[in-house]
């Protein structure tokens, strides 16, 4: 048993921290967030370089990595910088062209950074049902609606799940299909989340779409691809946890008040200890589910929905006692921490909340 | 025991739900049901709806236009109100200032300042809090020395509510650096937020929003007239402030429309094909908090009940203050949760008055993430629940 690194992802990880710390500090982060697109185009352009859209994509899809551990370094990373480049449309987009097989050239582009790809597979009334999907697949053509498609708006190409046959939440019968942006009958209406993300709702009328696979035969592929989307999410939530946690203390330390430090406080410091407790349970649960990323489907989404359970559980508790230990201060706008409170509450509104994956759990123990 | 309100109780709420049926404006009442932002005049308009009917003050004796009610009469009438999506009233003037002044002022300052109160020519605001002192309030810095007939003030205040809109700030003040201990040498203040060296800087939230202030003052100077009780005894008024009215602190009724709320919602949200609050683990959760709060409004009718027969509330108002903020936290946790990945969007255009594009998802989901952001101040503010647990452990307890 070894929990260490290897060479290669050591380095990948220390790249992607030095950029990030050295180039994306919070106000970058902000500035982007605000723009028209909520990214900079030009931190994507340069985080692809660095190699960290390759990494999330394995050698035979024209990346360098695509393993668990690959994805949930770079998310980690990602999550605590608070990034709001396009990563987790890209790893659910890629992810689906990576599988389905035949759009090499598209992927090689996402990975170069010089496209961008989504999947709008959500629907109004699907809420975390995996294979909820009333989007119908017509003679080459889409109709249906997508819901809170992140970065919808701005994303190049969409991949969009639709159903061939079957009822509405029948895991027979999908299809996955490439949809253009510009594509005649969708139209897009983009907007600002909570976090500071941007997403979308997508309306196909009559829209011509490319197969991916063999229609009808998705539901497998739409399991498989969400599972990274889950395990990125959980990683992600690592890393916002471990910010939470290192600006909590350091604030326990210099916030005085009655004459000390408020970290000298019992009564605060056994909160700080279950953050830092909580923490580390994700972390185990996230490392486990990463490892189990390419296992046997019982095991992986078992591991899988534990680790998106204790994001969305410790992820409250934390972004929660952040703010608490703080003070009016984690209130505000200016101070970077309730940024960082807020993605990691709303992590547990991406693939499935708390609740979902305790159920989920169950179902494959 | 009688744990059920008297019919003549009963006869009161019918009574005040009548009049909130005709008094509120129902555009009004939809702009709080849909947490929209509510401007200056929403709250002024309310105030002086409540002032015409003589309720604006309930907390006040009636000789200076209270309404002379009981403890289970104001607890009544809060309810209604918050039942009927009113908006809240601003408590600076009638529940903070105007109590201290009736109790410390001259009869000067509550002649001129209480009826000004009432009728809304003046509009308050608190001004305790500094950067360096929150929860330890008494270590506040900001200095106050005097010339003449006049205090020359300097310093800053911060997390200063709605104080954009003020015209006034009661402010707490330090008088004598001197003195032997940190309460001993505060005085409490009133300053006109239109003398020279006041300056307002606004402070975002972190939900975009506009609700508190920094307030900057730079030789300000306050005439004395406008000291409130003995100078260096203002820590005296402070905590008269911070303790009275505290039986409404846990915002029952809050938690009340909150669940009620949620209960709608999670009856409409569909989750795999059934209505969510079908959904056992969610039924559950929704049930825990029904089981907290149930027991909450009778340990608040409790202290209510025992604030009639003129027992003052002491520490157990903390625990009102605890549980009740716990509770509603716990609410706006399980509206964001309700909603799904319709959490997510947020569009801050939405929550203007005649904001009218088609909602993004559910029509009800767009103030629910924010609302849960926004109401973590209720564990920080009023006193953080870690201070009100030592203020428990200390005075309840003795330990
Ligand atoms: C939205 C909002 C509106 C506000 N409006 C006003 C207003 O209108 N006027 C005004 O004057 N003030 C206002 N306040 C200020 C509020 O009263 C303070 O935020 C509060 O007193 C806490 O102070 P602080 O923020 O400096 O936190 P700190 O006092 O620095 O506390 C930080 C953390 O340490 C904990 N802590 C501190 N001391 C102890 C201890 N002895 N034992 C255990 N834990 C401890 C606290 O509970 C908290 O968790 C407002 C605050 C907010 C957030």
């Amino acid at each position: 048993m070894d929990f260490a690194l290897s060479e290669e992802r050591r380095m990948l990880v220390e790249t992607l921290e030095r950029y990030l710390r050295d180039r994306y500090p919070i106000e970058t982060r902000h500035a982007a967030s605000a723009s028209e697109n909520g990214y900079s185009r030009e931190v994507w352009e340069a985080l692809a370089e660095l190699g960290a859209v390759g990494a999330m994509f394995p050698a035979d899809a024209g990346g360098f990595g695509g393993e668990g551990e690959d994805i949930s370094l770079v998310f980690e990373e990602l999550g605590k910088a608070l990034t709001v480049e396009p990563f987790l449309a890209n790893l659910l987009g890629g992810t689906a062209l990576a599988l389905a097989g035949g759009q090499q050239g598209l992927l090689d582009n996402v990975i170069a950074g010089v496209t961008t790809v989504t999947l709008a597979h959500g629907e109004p009334a699907s809420r975390y049902a995996l294979h909820h999907v009333e989007t119908r697949a017509e003679g080459g053509r889409l109709t249906g609606r997508k819901a809170v498609v992140p970065n919808g708006d701005s994303a190049d190409h969409i991949v969009v799940s639709a159903r061939v046959s079957g009822d509405v939440d029948a895991p027979e019968g999908l299809g996955l299909y490439l949809v253009e942006a510009g594509a005649e009958g969708l139209s897009r209406r983009g907007y600002a989340t909570v976090d500071g993300g941007r997403a979308a709702e997508i309306t196909l009328e009559n829209t011509p779409a490319t197969p991916l696979g063999e229609p009808g035969q998705a539901g497998d592929l739409i399991e498989r691809i969400v599972a990274r989307g889950v395990l990125a999410a959980s990683a992600e939530a690592v890393g916002l946890m471990q910010v939470c946690c290192d600006t909590t203390l350091e604030y326990l330390k210099t916030r005085k008040q009655f004459g000390r430090s408020i970290g000298g406080f019992q009564a605060l410091q056994h909160r700080m200890v279950e953050m830092v407790m909580e923490l580390e349970q994700t972390r185990s649960a996230v490392m486990l589910a990463a490892a189990s990323l390419d296992a046997e489907r019982a095991d992986r989404e078992r591991a899988l929905s534990a680790a998106k359970n204790l994001a969305g559980r410790a992820g409250r508790m934390i972004a929660e006692e952040a703010i608490q230990l703080h003070g009016g201060i984690a209130m505000t706008w200016e101070y970077p921490l309730p940024h960082f409170a807020k993605r990691l509450v709303m992590i547990d509104h991406l693939f499935g909340d708390t609740d979902h994956h305790l159920e989920r759990f169950r179902n494959f123990a | 025991m009688q744990i059920r309100f008297s019919p003549e109780e009963e006869a009161f709420r019918a009574e005040v739900r009548e009049w909130l049926g005709g008094a509120l404006p129902p555009a009004l009442a939809e702009k709080v049901k849909g947490a929209k932002r509510l401007t200056k005049a929403d709250y002024e308009l309310w105030h002086a709806k409540l002032h015409e009917r003589g309720w604006l003050a309930p907390s006040w004796p009636e000789e200076w236009g209270g309404t002379g009610w009981t403890p289970a009469q104001k607890h009544i009438f809060e309810e209604e109100c918050v039942r009927a999506n009113a908006p809240r009233v601003v408590p600076f003037g009638i529940t903070m200032l105007g109590p201290v002044l009736i109790k410390f002022g001259t009869e000067a300052q509550k002649a001129h300042y209480l009826p000004r109160i009432l009728d809304g020519t003046d509009w308050w605001c608190q001004g305790y809090s500094e950067p360096g002192a929150g929860s330890d309030l008494a270590s506040l810095k900001t200095r106050a020395v005097r010339d003449g007939d006049h205090y020359v003030v300097n310093g800053q205040k911060t997390w200063t509510t709605l104080g954009h809109h003020a015209d006034w700030m009661f402010c707490l003040v330090r008088t004598d650096p001197q003195a032997a201990k940190p309460q001993e040498g505060i005085s409490f203040l009133l300053i006109d937020m239109a003398s020279p060296g006041v300056e307002v800087r606004p402070i975002i939230t972190l939900d975009g929003e506009h609700e508190v202030n920094e307030v900057f003052l730079t030789d300000v100077r306050v005439p004395a007239g406008n000291l409130v009780g003995e100078e260096n005894r203002g820590w005296t008024c402070a905590k008269y402030l911070l303790t009275h009215e505290r039986t409404n602190i846990a915002g029952v009724s809050y938690s009340k429309s909150g669940l009620a709320h949620l209960k709608r919602l999670a009856a409409k949200q569909k989750s795999g094909g059934k209505p969510l609050a079908e959904d056992p683990l969610f039924a559950a959760r929704m049930a825990q908090v029904e089981i907290d709060l149930t027991a909450l409004e009778i340990f608040n009718l409790r202290l209510v009940s025992a604030a009639g027969k003129g027992q003052a509330p002491g520490a157990e108002s903390s625990l009102l203050k605890i549980k009740g903020t716990e509770v509603r936290q716990e609410i706006t946790d399980l509206l964001r949760r309700a909603i799904g990945p319709y959490a997510m969007p947020y569009v801050p255009e939405a929550f203007d008055e005649g904001y009218n594009a088609e909602p993004i998802g559910p029509e009800d989901a767009m103030p629910l993430a924010k609302g849960y952001f926004n109401m973590r101040k209720l564990s920080i503010y009023g006193g953080s629940n870690e201070i009100q647990k030592n203020i428990v452990s200390k005075q309840l307890l003795g330990l």
